[in-house]
């Protein structure tokens, strides 16, 4: 099937601006010089561009969010702190196709009006960033970045910055408050970051891949984007298949492609010929999936209707014969670390969970522990001021949902039956 | 005792300083290159850095503390991260864990008696299509075994 951003990815030398360029890159940006910035705008909501980092608001809509008035100057962020577990897209285009990503954000820049454009990496993709930066200088030596780009009058900056490890500077409030300096702390919303985002002017953020797209919507046109996925889902998705697979890897497919066909066809299915067990979906956020749901349409709104997402594309693929409360222990135990401790319901109960969850699996559960940790995550879900707390919670309810009699073993036996590991 | 960025450290500095509308939005990089000159974020480096941005050394020290990457002790030549999140947990993180403690004859946040290794769990390092991972300093190790760890440290100098 068609691809969007890995066609050339086989090719080492993609990453540099004469190989990006021989195989037709900045060819996207020249069009779109010759375009309307609200053309461009419109081709990227006829393309049902959705955004790839995880929460999957339409592109073009969050676009649509910037004041209208031009005097104050607004700016392009880009969340490449890739951090959810499951998920490792971003670092692939980032390494292999950086210049899609830089053509991208001149592009969207000039469709925003934007002048300014700061790149957030997560700290440790040291070589990515390097990648990255490399990247931007070929483009400002070529002059697609800096002053009078083309020669169309237009002007962008691009400066990389890096984080400095925390999972939830990925939440785009709290990436902004790490760019400006500060701890990583979520902001309250309203205001958006549309009207006040860093260094308090108005600010897009999006996802890597979400603008890595906007060259070929550029090229090709929205509604041929549109058509590569489902309805209300255009495109393709970079999907990220990790865990007990013989491929392991990042598929490039349909966003509205088949998960049980992501996991059996496209990842070569389960390793050493083992059952499947369950599968986290999306993202370790997201909520999990026994073996009899997943033949079902990777896309956003079918993910719904089973009552999980498929986030950020980390398909998770979990073996027969693992412990599900020890799986559980391990994300529990990342919750608590990663809460950023600004809200009592997620900072008190990330902690409550990596606790109570250990203690079950260490053969110390108690009578009603079960249920005390679905009471909790009612506590926390939807309390605070970002959804880490639910991030936390979804997958704690669910693993109990669908996995109870496990947890139940752990507790009558005191002990885990799968001998405390994986 | 005062510390102070090289003459590239400095320059380094001036250059992010324009990359910025407000000159605290380099209180990261200004971190990260810190931890390169000085081996980790010393109380002093980060006297020196709230100098150099015009803030107070608690401002600065908030902002460390926040993130796990800042070392406010110091750490061996290599430092040694692997990850323990759920991919690679699923292929085999806890034996690995368990080997290199062996082999190091250190836990988890501790650094070896010669100062050469510190052990570190870490999160998820993003590489989960490769797991299991991990990060000596800079760098990332994937698809590892034991064989593989027993060989990368045992060649680094």
């Amino acid at each position: 099937m068609e691809t969007v951003l890995t066609t050339h990815f086989f090719d080492e030398r993609y990453r540099r601006m004469d190989t990006y360029r021989q195989y037709g890159g900045y060819a996207a940006l020249k069009k779109a010089f010759a375009m309307d910035p609200g053309q461009i705008i419109d081709e990227v909501k006829k393309a049902n561009l959705r955004g790839r980092g995880g929460a999957g608001f339409p592109a073009g809509v969050k676009w649509g969010f910037l004041p209208k008035d031009l005097s104050r100057p607004r700016v392009l962020v880009i969340n490449a702190d890739e951090g959810e577990p499951g998920t490792f897209k971003d670092r692939v285009i980032m390494t292999r196709g950086p210049h899609l990503l830089i053509e991208g954000i001149v592009i969207s820049c000039f469709a925003l009006r934007a002048h300014a454009c700061w790149i957030y990496i997560r700290g440790e993709f040291v070589r990515e960033a390097r990648i990255v930066d490399e990247a931007v200088a070929e483009a400002y030596a070529a002059g697609f970045l800096g002053k009078n780009i083309m020669g169309s009058g237009f002007d962008l900056d691009v400066t990389v910055h890096r984080g400095a490890g925390a999972y939830i500077c990925g939440e785009e409030t709290s990436l902004i408050n790490s760019l400006e300096g500060k701890r990583g702390w979520p902001r309250l919303k309203p205001p958006f970051p549309a009207s006040v985002g860093a260094f308090g002017l108005p600010t897009i953020v999006n996802n890597v891949e979400t603008i890595a797209d906007i060259p070929w919507i550029v090229t090709h046109g929205g509604e041929t984007f549109a058509a590569l996925g489902v309805e209300k889902n255009g495109g393709t998705r970079l999907i990220g298949v990790s865990g007990a697979v013989n491929r392991p890897g990042v598929y490039e497919l349909s966003a509205g492609v088949n998960l049980k066909e992501i996991i059996y066809h496209h990842a070569g299915g389960i390793k050493d010929g083992k059952e499947l067990k369950a599968v986290i979906p999306g993202g370790s956020s997201t909520p999990v999936l026994r073996p009899d749901e997943i033949d079902v349409s990777y896309d956003i709104e079918s993910m719904a209707k089973i009552g999980t997402m498929a986030g950020s594309g980390g398909v998770i693929v979990i073996p027969e014969g693992t412990c599900m409360v020890r799986s559980l222990s391990v994300l529990m135990n990342f919750y608590a670390h990663e809460s950023c401790g600004q809200c009592t319901p997620c900072r008190e109960g990330t902690g409550w969970l990596k606790k109570i969850v250990g203690r079950i699996e260490a053969g110390k559960g108690r009578e009603g522990d079960v249920e005390l940790i679905l009471d909790l995550c009612d506590n926390m879900m939807g309390r605070t001021i970002c959804p880490l707390a639910d991030a936390a919670a979804m997958p704690a309810q669910s693993f109990i949902w669908k996995f109870r009699e496990e947890f139940n073993r752990h507790i009558g036996e005191q002990k885990c039956p799968y001998g405390n590991r994986f | 005792m005062s510390v102070a960025f090289s003459e590239t450290g400095r320059a380094e500095f001036e250059r992010l300083l324009t990359r910025y509308p407000d000159r605290k939005a380099v209180i990261l990089p200004a971190l990260h290159l810190a931890q390169k000159e000085f081996g980790y974020v010393s109380d002093e480096a980060i006297a020196y850095i709230a100098g150099l941005v015009g803030t107070s050394p608690a401002e600065i020290e908030g902002v460390a503390t926040f993130y796990t990457m800042y070392n406010r002790k110091p750490v061996g030549k290599y430092h040694v991260q692997i990850c323990r999140n759920i991919s690679c947990s699923l292929l085999g993180a806890e034996h690995l864990i368990a080997h290199v403690e062996m082999k190091l004859g250190v836990k988890p946040g501790e650094t070896t008696p010669d100062g050469k290794f510190t052990l570190s769990l870490a999160e998820c390092l993003g590489s989960c299509g490769t797991a299991p991972v991990m990060q000596v300093n800079d760098d990332y190790h994937e698809n590892l075994t034991v064989e593989s760890i027993d060989r990368i440290l045992d060649q680094l100098p």
